[in-house]
């Protein structure tokens, strides 16, 4: 084994979040000797599972999966591997007055919820589906290119612009219209030109803000609603829903994958520097002084630590160093993972029913999640804040303890940015707001509650490395998307130093568990072999 | 009025949609909820609970009861050890299949066979002149099924009985709390599972008891539409869907032997006489016309077929089970006989009847597709059954 971590690597890639593994998985895959350098005990970043109280274990960070790429799951053959994606179907919307607002699975089951609460929109909902749908039909073949350079005169360039000229093209004015409307107005604003109820104007523009610092009056996030509407489109492979042992099983999953192609895969390596020669990559310094050579480093963290950590900012272009610096972190999300003894009863639908299998969302209406937001913009967390609670163990009896439960509580808006900045006082203050706001739906939800974990922006940062606590590693704005992520030029995965590329998420197509990064990275990398 | 099960009481009362459907004269659901995704992933993932009443059972006893189920099962009946169950299809003499099953030895002389048909007067016209009773026990026995990963810890929390050394296709006693039981480690879905055999009588208190006792490890009835993924994920036939009995075939060539069928393991040549013997040695010899295999459809090509009229793939929800001619280069191989889009695998998979010459594992085949009302061909490949094999079936 000595020699071994002596000798030289194909391929080194330091950080083993899912985007690295799948991005190792590939180049192993096609015969690369390859290491995964990650810096925690385990293994999937953001994606990642862990007991952390005795008999509970949690999706630590990220809960659900709805875009993870069905090309990855057939190329590495995940479910032989473990990957295994259970339903979660229905979102409940519990309100302040006592009454709810259900988005069922059952088609006739959701209509005549939502014909309780607007006989219009019942009408409005199955045509809105319909725009969705070629919406996401029109922007889905972008998730799975590697962004063509507007301004590069390349003949790869030129070609993959053409192509993407004449696929907007082929979409007629109305589609193009809707589209320019989507990629430019405001969630709620975009939804308000078709509902009136404001429930499901509130869960649905819930989907825009999430991992932003913006609110769902903010132009710009009315395009992540299409996010949703992609996941479905893929629907027929059932990508949507909860991963069996939380979000980690899918990195283990990868890992598995990856390491039956060959892989080499080592916790607890943390990587503080890549080795540059003649502006050439050759190796990566560990903390501990190791160094390792590879003929190709590849870095999954986020833009920020690739470059202005992981290199000498001196050796890259002034403008690509202040691009880094203006690339949007602010994070805005808080994650509280509890422990239940029972389980939560909903006062406007008590007792054990299905919606407790699906996700329970905290946002009651549009105003709600703007003031959550004008909290954060002014440097608190909000004092009532949007929330989307799944329980897990619902789904997966193997996640707690028989009879016991865990329950996911994704929080916005936690401003990494918080006045006075975070400490363990403010985190329990935010912790108590938490619990505070479900109580008023669930009010036997504290004295169900055996343990609990508060994880802030500043945590997130500290424990996987994601700059300012963005989920995403960086914000899914449309200024940094596509070929501009993570900035312009440098959005195919390469980076000025040769034989040193980026894989994470913090490059197109972005945030989420998807692989599609990870893959689209590993297939330039190939190119350039 | 069809008949309804002994569990009737409690499943009617948990329909959602009532979408009943029928099975061997009775009417069962073919799901409880409006879909039936979080059935079928009970019984991948927790336990599902799977009515299966309706199975035709006979209780086969006395001095010759074993040499009666010797002479009509292709399986060795003198090798069933006490409290071992067996799988098995049935022939006629021609060696054609009859039907599928399985037999239990629930002591010396005593037999308990499972049938998707009345085979009763067939039963009889085998035994003629032995010492043995055989008695159509289908209604005053009940059967309950239950599958998936946490089946194990649900029984172990209601049942006396030792369930850490009960035995992949073993059976044993056990009392459900006060409720007297067979449990047999068997099923129809490839996973961890069992089944649980009681009196009619004790039905719904059996119910009950599983319900609340499954209740913190994800218990979930399921209905046949749930089943039927996961037996085609184990590669497990069905009759008249996956082959016609010798007892329904209208012409020859709609029966099978157990050698077609991938279920030339149970047939044991060497044994004492049984009906069909001859023929089956003879079919042996020459080698199967045809074999049973299964069949995975290319994605990407599905897409294409999709793409090309500007839509995602779709497949039915449910498994199908048409008929889907299988080509090899333009001329038609073989049919496809069941199919689906299996949610643990992600894959589109069918089970097929192929030309044995086309049935080598990996040959490149098309499987005829219907999109958008055209008809098209998507690529595939020949696949090994069962498309799942799990550890925990059997560990
Ligand atoms: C609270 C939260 C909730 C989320 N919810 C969802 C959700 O429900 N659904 C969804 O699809 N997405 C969700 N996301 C987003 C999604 O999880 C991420 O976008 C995705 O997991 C990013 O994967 P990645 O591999 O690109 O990067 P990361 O997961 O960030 O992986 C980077 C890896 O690098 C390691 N590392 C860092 N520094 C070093 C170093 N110096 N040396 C070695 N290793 C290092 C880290 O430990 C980490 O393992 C959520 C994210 C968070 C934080």
């Amino acid at each position: 084994m000595a020699t071994r971590s002596m000798s030289s690597y194909d391929a080194i890639v330091i950080g083993g979040g899912h985007n690295g593994l799948v991005a190792a998985a590939y180049l192993a895959k096609a015969g690369k000797r390859v290491l995964v350098l990650e810096r925690r005990h385990v293994v999937g970043g953001a994606a990642v599972s862990e007991e952390v109280f005795p008999g509970f274990t949690f999706s630590v960070f990220s809960y659900v999966v709805s875009l993870l790429r069905p090309e990855i799951i057939r190329d590495l053959e995940l479910p032989r591997h473990g990957l295994q994606i259970l339903p979660l179907e229905s979102t409940l919307t519990p309100l302040p007055n006592g009454d709810y607002f259900a988005a069922w699975a059952d088609h006739d089951q959701a209509r005549q919820e939502l014909y309780r609460h607007s006989p219009k929109d019942a009408e409005a909902y199955d045509e809105f589906g319909r725009l969705m749908h070629h919406m996401a039909m029109a922007v889905k073949p972008i998730i799975g290119m590697v962004p063509p350079d507007p301004t590069s005169l390349s003949p790869k360039d030129l070609l993959g612009l053409g192509r993407l000229g004449r696929h907007f093209h082929g979409l007629g004015d109305d589609k193009f219209c809707a589209l320019f409307k989507l990629m430019t107005m405001s969630s709620a604003d975009f939804l308000e030109e078709w509902f009136e109820c404001e429930p499901l104007k509130a869960t649905k523009s819930a989907s825009g803000i999430i991992g932003t610092f913006l609110g769902p009056r903010s132009p710009g996030t009315a395009y992540v609603l299409l996010h949703h509407y992609m996941g479905e489109i893929d629907g027929a492979f059932r990508a949507w829903g909860f991963a069996k042992g939380g979000t980690g099983g899918i990195s283990e999953a990868i890992a598995s994958a990856a390491r039956t192609f060959g892989a080499e895969i080592r916790t607890e390596a943390e990587v503080s520097q890549v080795i540059v020669k003649n502006g050439r990559a050759s190796g990566v310094a560990l903390a501990d002084g190791t160094e390792l050579k590879a003929k190709v480093v590849v870095s999954a963290l986020d833009p920020n630590l690739t470059f202005l950590k992981l290199l000498d900012p001196h050796e890259l272009p002034d403008d690509l160093v202040k691009g880094v610096r203006q690339f949007k972190f602010r994070g805005s999300s808080g994650k509280v993972n509890l422990a239940l003894s029972e389980l939560p009863d909903f006062t406007c639908m008590p007792g054990r029913g299905p919606h407790l299998r699906g996700a329970i969302s905290i946002s009651p209406s549009i105003d709600y999640l703007e003031r959550a937001y004008d909290d954060a913009k002014y440097g608190e967390f909000s004092r009532q804040p949007y929330m989307d609670v799944i329980i897990p163990s619902m789904i997966d009896p193997h996640m707690a303890p028989p009879g016991k439960h865990v329950m996911s509580c994704f929080v916005q808006y936690a401003p990494y940015q918080l006045n006075g900045g975070w400490n363990d006082a403010k985190r329990e203050a935010f912790g108590d707001t938490v619990v505070d706001t479900l109580a008023k739906f669930a009010p036997n939800l504290k004295s169900a509650i055996i343990h609990r974990q508060v994880l802030t922006p500043k945590d997130m940062e500290d424990m996987v490395g994601l700059t300012e606590g963005n989920i995403f590693q960086g914000e899914l704005a449309l200024q940094q998307l596509f070929f501009l992520r993570p900035l312009p030029q440098w959005a195919k995965y390469r980076t000025p130093v040769r034989r040193f590329y980026q894989c994470g998420a913090g490059t197109h197509p972005g945030g989420g568990i998807m692989g599609a990064s990870g893959r689209l990275a590993a297939v330039e990398i190939l190119r350039d072999w | 009025m069809l008949k309804v099960t002994p569990f009737h009481p409690r499943t009617a009362a948990l329909s959602q949609g009532q979408a009943w459907r029928r099975w061997a004269g009775h009417t069962v659901l073919s799901s409880y909820e409006l879909y039936h995704d979080r059935e079928y992933s009970a019984i991948r993932n927790a336990a599902a609970m799977i009515d299966v009443s309706p199975l035709y059972k006979y209780a086969i006893a006395g001095a010759d009861a074993e040499r009666l189920l010797d002479r009509v099962l292709p399986r060795d009946m003198t090798k069933a050890k006490l409290h071992q169950v067996m799988y098995t299809p049935w022939c006629d003499a021609a060696g054609k299949v009859i039907d599928d099953g399985t037999v239990s030895r629930l002591d010396d002389q005593q037999f308990r066979l499972t049938a998707a048909d009345p085979n009763l007067r067939w039963l009889h016209h085998n035994a003629v002149g032995m010492d043995v009773t055989i008695e159509d026990v289908s209604d005053s026995i009940a059967a309950v099924s239950l599958q998936g990963p946490t089946s194990r810890d649900i029984l172990k929390g209601i049942a006396e009985a030792d369930l850490d050394t009960l035995r992949f296709f073993r059976l044993t006693h056990a009392s459900i709390q006060g409720i007297p039981a067979t449990i047999s480690r068997t099923g129809y879905t490839g996973d961890l599972g069992y089944e649980i055999w009681v009196d009619a009588g004790r039905a719904v208190e059996l119910w009950d008891r599983l319900i609340d006792g499954g209740e913190a490890y994800g218990i979930t009835p399921a209905g046949i539409l749930a089943l039927d993924i996961a037996r085609i994920e184990a590669g497990l036939l069905m009759i008249e869907v996956d082959y016609v009995s010798a007892h329904h075939a209208l012409i020859e060539a709609q029966t099978s032997s157990p050698y077609e069928l991938g279920l030339g393991w149970t047939v044991k040549l060497e044994k004492g006489p049984f009906v069909g013997q001859a023929a089956l040695a003879q079919e042996k010899h020459r080698g199967p016309a045809w074999q049973f295999r299964g069949i995975e459809v290319d994605w990407e090509s599905l897409e294409q077929l999709y793409a090309e009229v500007g839509l995602p793939p779709k497949i039915p929800t449910v498994a199908w089970r048409t008929s889907a001619p299988i080509y090899v280069q333009g001329v038609q191989v073989g049919y496809a006989t069941s199919g689906c889009w299996s949610p643990l695998l992600k894959k589109y998979i069918a089970m097929a009847h192929l030309e044995s010459r086309y049935a080598r594992l990996g040959t490149p085949v098309h499987m005829e597709v219907t999109v958008e009302h055209r008809r098209k061909e998507a690529m595939a490949q020949v696949a090994k059954l069962p498309f799942l094999d799990l550890e925990r079936r059997r560990a």
